[in-house]
This record gives C-alpha cells, structure tokens and sequence, in this order.
C-alpha cells in the first residue's frame, strides 16, 4: 500500500500520552479492529495474520508521510519493529525513525515489487554496517543509502543531543558573533 | 553565482557542518504545544539539563482545546493532563506560555504571525508539520519530531541536511471565486501528495506577489501536504506591512534596519533550483478534493478520475480511497450531499478567512440538515470577528462560532465527525480518519465550503457570487 500517512500509523486520538511507552497497541489502529474494537481484528489485514513476524516492517512508496507525529516512529518501534523497508519515505517520518534507532530502508520500486511477490514465509535481512538489504530465498540483495553520520550514531547507540551538547561553545560563539 | 532565497537564510544560519554529515542549523523561534512536548520536557529532566534559550521559545495550547465552554475544566482526562503538563513544563524552564484563557492563545501557526513573532529571515520549528506556514514571510520554518523537539531545547540547534530546492511560479490573474486555498490543491493535484519530498519550496510569480500575508500562509501552510521540508515566499511590502506594529515586531530605529535587511531576502535571477514548475493562475478553479490523501484533488466542477484518467501516484490507491470515501470514479462531485462544513484550522482559520465567509454569507441561511463549525485561529481572529459583527452574521445564518484550537481538523478534542458523514473542511488533510474515525473529509476552500454551507452539497461558488 503506497502513501500510508501517519494518521493511519497512529491515529490523533492516542497522541495524548505524555510519555513514549506502550504505542505498539495502537499501530495502525484503524486497519486493524472493526469499529475501533479489539476484541474483532480485521483478518485480511498482515498483521493481524499469524504467519508474519519479524522486526522489518515493508510498505508501499512515500511511507510516513503527513504528521510530524514521532508517535509514528514510537508505534512501529514499541510494536516490535526495528527496520521499515519502503521505496521512497516522507523527509520527517525518516529523521523520527533515526532518533529511535528505527532504520529506513529506502530500496528501489523493482526491489520491493520482488518483496511484495514473495510467499508470507519468505526471510528479509538487512545488514547496516554493509548498507545491503538480501532476500534469503532468491539471494538478490540491494545497496541502501543512510547518511554515514546517522549509520555511526545507529552503530555506536550516539544520538544528536550528545553531539549537540559536546559543541555547546560552538553555538555561543555564534550566538555571539551575530550578536 | 547568484542565491535562492533559501540559500540565504540557510547559510547565515550553519553553526558548523560535520564532514560528510549534516549541518548544525541555529533556531532563532522554537514554538511548542501540548501534544508533542512532553517527553522532550521529560528528556531534559532525565539528563538533568535546562532549556538552553528559554527566551526563543513560545508555547500555546492547541491540539487538545475544546471549543466549547473554555473556561471550564478540559473534560477529557488525558487532553486536560496534557495541557497542565504543558503548563508545568513551561514554569519550570522559563517559557512564555499562551495557554487556555490567555488572549493571545491559539493554533500555533496562527499566533505566531498574528504576534509578529514570525519574522523574515528567521529559521523557526515546531513540533508539528504545519509549521512550513510561516515560510510565508521567508523564513525557513519546518516541523520536528519529539526528539528534535529535545534538540533544539537542549541546544537551540539541529542537524540538518540541506534539502534540494524547488521553485513554483504561479503567474497571471485569479478567476473570480479562486482563492489560495484552490492555488495550492491545484498545484497538489498536478505534483501529487509527494512530488515535494525532499525540496525546500519557493513559491513565487506574479499571483503569489498579489496575495495578502493569510493567503499566502495558507499556500506555505500546504507544502507539507507535497512532501516539501518547508514552504516560503519572498518578503515584500506585503509582508512588512504585515508585521508593523504588531505585539513583538521590531520597533522605532530597529524597525527601519531589519526592514533594510529583508529586502536583500530574495532569490537572485541567476540563482538555480533543482527543479521548477510552472503555473498559469486563469487555469485554477475553485478545487475540491475527492480521495484521501491531499494530492487527490479536482476542480469542482470536474468529474472524479478513473484508473485511466489518474495520475501514476494515485492509481494503486484510488478504488481503496473511493471505497472508503463512498465516492464512484468517473462521476461529477458537483451535487455531493454534504452533513458537516468545517471552517478552521491553521490553514484557513484567520480573520480573513472568517471576513471572507462572513461576506458571502451575509443574508443567507444554512441548509437543514448541515451542520456549520466556524474555529478561529486564535483567540485575537475571535475578538476581530466579535468585534466585526462577523459573528451575528453566522449566528443569522446558522453557523456555530466556536473558540480557538485545531478542533476537527484532526478531532483530538470532542470536534469529531461521526463515521460515514461528509465533511466539507478548510482544513490540510483527507486521510482516513482524520476528522473521526471513518469520517469522510472533502477539502476545499472557505469560500467553497461556505457555499456547500448554505446548499447542502458541494457547490461551485462561482454560481452563487454576483
């Protein structure tokens, strides 16, 4: 499915929590329970079926978009997933995932076609430090694109705020400079 | 060579650049509101730090409000935790806060540029993705997650790559009933929901210079909608004629040298983009969208795509979003029967929005069976419009003025649409559920909801103007 927003990702009505736990339960609400209703799953929608499982969650172009919600990112993440494989991801969707140790996968339209046709049992592994994404039935692997800061910071579990705060003399010399 | 616009403004504000990674981006505005600052406050807490530039940042209360009885307790237990937490928050590290009751509370988008708080050549966020709104003055205005959010508290700065850049002339005269809300669905439906990814946007040409400062918040407003990283239009004497003399707009000797300095805020004619589109404004009609994501839009007096007639990005989607709209392809959206009309938001919620509908309005009814909200931007749009006399000519026509806040452009608060009704809204999004659940959003312009406020069904306005 192709421009999931993240509406459909988090609804607005589980955004009043004021902390980051506990969000997993509410993925993708709307697609998932009749009426809002969690006792009557929606059987046609994969997640509610019983044979996918795994922490890559793979999805149509143009993922995340709308919202600047990090509740998206908090979600997929509180829900078991640590990697999205999409062709083409919305710009602030894909920073929230990064700050949560959540990596987009961005893979070429025919890349994820091969994904989307293969059979529900089929194994996905993505290697971070080589940058490849590889289907285990075929072998066909792919290269993906991260920023080589973001890949380090993934590595080594550094987020921006401990680089930011490191360089605090840089950003009052500027403050003072342009006065 | 010469500069866009974006250039400038970006460049002035790189603190440092890491080798091979992002920039350190300077904030000079950082709004903030309920819903998406708590746990940043709590990630400050927890490494025990304070807000770095507690004076750069402005909090109001939003998303949550009800619009109704606003002097009374929130009912809604967690939105009424998430409001006094904002207020705690704000004590705590020092930050001005225009919450319930204050008279300068309301959507954030809305205050900032009403205040004069949003101002040329500023780089401003907000954790919310509407905050491409006050690239309108040529700012660099984006909207954060809860981590950056943390960031910018912590720091005042972000790491940030420099996006592409795109440049969209909108060029000519507007036909009669066309208003910016219908430019910017129009140029959604050409570049689709996702044609701006990765871009920052300049908006530009000769329909653009001749909008006022609410029109073209509007359009920065809806850049978002196209995947942009943000929005912005060149200040000009539209824009500084705005901002004078407003709550905290350089004044006296000040005023004259910041002017000084905007004026240099342009793009140069040599100056490149990476992509550019252009537009001629006679070809816009008044728009309306029919699917569920912004992109899927169509004039209104067009009949709704079909798997043939639509465009690469919308065709896989197109039958799920008809589906769920109830809508048919091929078929006229002149004529659709409409239950609620939605008037707000920080897209078209401001005192000319609100003067706009009041003078198509004037001597007018509603019809029956539809029910009219009209959400003021902000607690000053309200006592405008008081003070207009704008609210005994909805009150005659039978359209409910409530009080400010975001209300059913996302329905956090009790402002829902019920499942299966159509809504007419002047709001930013379609997605499913977005206004409710299973509620059905048509988006559209004010002066075309307030037209399908007084027929019932979506409506070409041109009909009804003299």
């Amino acid at each position: 499915m192709e421009n999931i927003d993240t509406d459909q990702i988090i609804p607005a009505r589980f955004l009043k929590a004021t902390t980051k736990d506990g969000f997993g339960k509410n993925l993708f609400r709307d697609w998932r329970f009749i009426n809002d209703d969690e006792t009557k799953p929606k059987s046609d929608f994969p997640l509610n079926q019983s044979q996918y499982s795994g922490e890559i969650l793979v999805a149509g172009k143009n993922f995340g978009c709308g919202s600047s919600r990090e509740h998206a990112a908090w979600s997929i993440l509180d829900a078991g997933f640590r990697i999205v494989v999409s062709s083409f991801f919305a710009d602030i969707f894909k920073n929230n995932a990064l700050n949560n140790g959540v990596v987009p996968v961005q893979v070429t339209d025919a890349f994820l076609q091969k994904i989307f046709q293969l059979d529900n049992k089929a194994e996905l592994t993505v290697d971070l430090e080589k940058q490849t994404i590889t289907i285990h039935s075929t072998g066909e692997q792919e290269y993906f694109d991260i920023n080589s800061y973001k890949k380090t910071c993934l590595l080594n579990g550094y987020d921006d705020i401990d680089y930011l705060l490191s360089i605090k003399e840089d950003i009052q010399e500027f403050e003072t400079q342009r006065g | 060579m010469g500069k866009t616009l974006f250039e400038k403004i970006w460049e002035k504000h790189i603190v440092k650049t890491i080798d091979g990674g992002p920039s350190v981006l300077y904030i000079d505005k950082h709004f903030i509101h309920e819903v998406t600052s708590p746990q940043a406050f709590t990630g400050l807490n927890k490494r025990g730090i304070k807000v770095l530039r507690p004076q750069q940042v402005v909090a109001t209360a939003d998303h949550n409000v009800p619009t109704l009885n606003q002097h009374l307790p929130i009912k809604e237990e967690q939105g009424r935790l998430q409001v006094e937490a904002l207020k705690i928050n704000c004590a705590e590290h020092n930050i001005q806060l225009y919450g319930l009751g204050h008279p300068f509370q309301g959507i954030v988008h809305v205050i900032g540029p009403e205040l004069g708080i949003t101002q040329p050549g500023m780089t401003i966020v907000c954790g919310d993705s509407h905050t491409s709104t006050h690239g309108a003055f040529g700012a660099i205005a984006f909207g954060i997650g809860t981590s950056e959010v943390e960031m910018v508290f912590a720091s005042q700065c972000l790491l940030q790559s420099k996006p592409k850049l795109m440049r969209i002339n909108v060029d000519g005269v507007l036909n009669k009933g066309v208003v910016s809300k219908d430019i910017v669905l129009y140029i959604l439906s050409k570049i689709t929901a996702s044609g701006a990814t990765g871009y920052a946007v300049e908006f530009a040409g000769s329909a653009i210079r001749s909008l006022s400062m609410e029109a073209r918040m509007t359009i920065c407003n809806m850049s978002i909608e196209m995947g942009g990283r943000c929005g912005l239009i060149a200040p000009d004497d539209t824009t500084f004629h705005y901002i004078k003399g407003r709550q905290f707009a350089p004044q006296g000797t000040q005023w004259d040298k910041k002017v000084a300095e905007w004026k240099q805020l342009y793009s140069d004619d040599e100056a490149t983009f990476d992509r550019e589109i252009f537009i001629k404004a006679e070809d816009i009609e008044p728009m309306i969208t029919y699917g569920t994501n912004p992109g899927m839009g169509i004039g209104v007096t067009e009949k709704i795509p079909t798997t043939e007639t639509i465009n690469e990005n919308d065709k896989s989607g197109l039958s799920k979003s008809l589906a769920y709209m109830g809508l048919q392809q091929g078929v006229a959206i002149k004529g659709q029967k409409i239950d609620y009309v939605f008037i707000g938001s920080c897209t078209n919620s401001r005192i000319e929005d609100l003067r706009m509908v009041a003078s198509f309005v004037k001597g007018k009814k509603k019809a029956d069976d539809v029910e009219v909200w009209i959400v003021p931007g902000s607690k000053q749009v309200e006592a405008q419009a008081i003070e207009e006399g704008i609210d005994k000519i909805f009150a005659e026509a039978g359209f409910q003025l409530r009080q400010p806040g975001c209300s059913a452009c996302l329905g956090m608060n009790e402002d829902k649409i019920p499942a299966g009704k159509y809504c007419i809204s002047t709001s930013n999004r379609n997605f499913e559920g977005r206004q409710g659940a299973g509620a059905r959003t048509l988006l559209a312009s004010p002066l075309t909801a307030a037209a399908a406020a007084i027929t019932g069904v979506v409506t070409d306005v041109r009909e009804l103007l003299n």
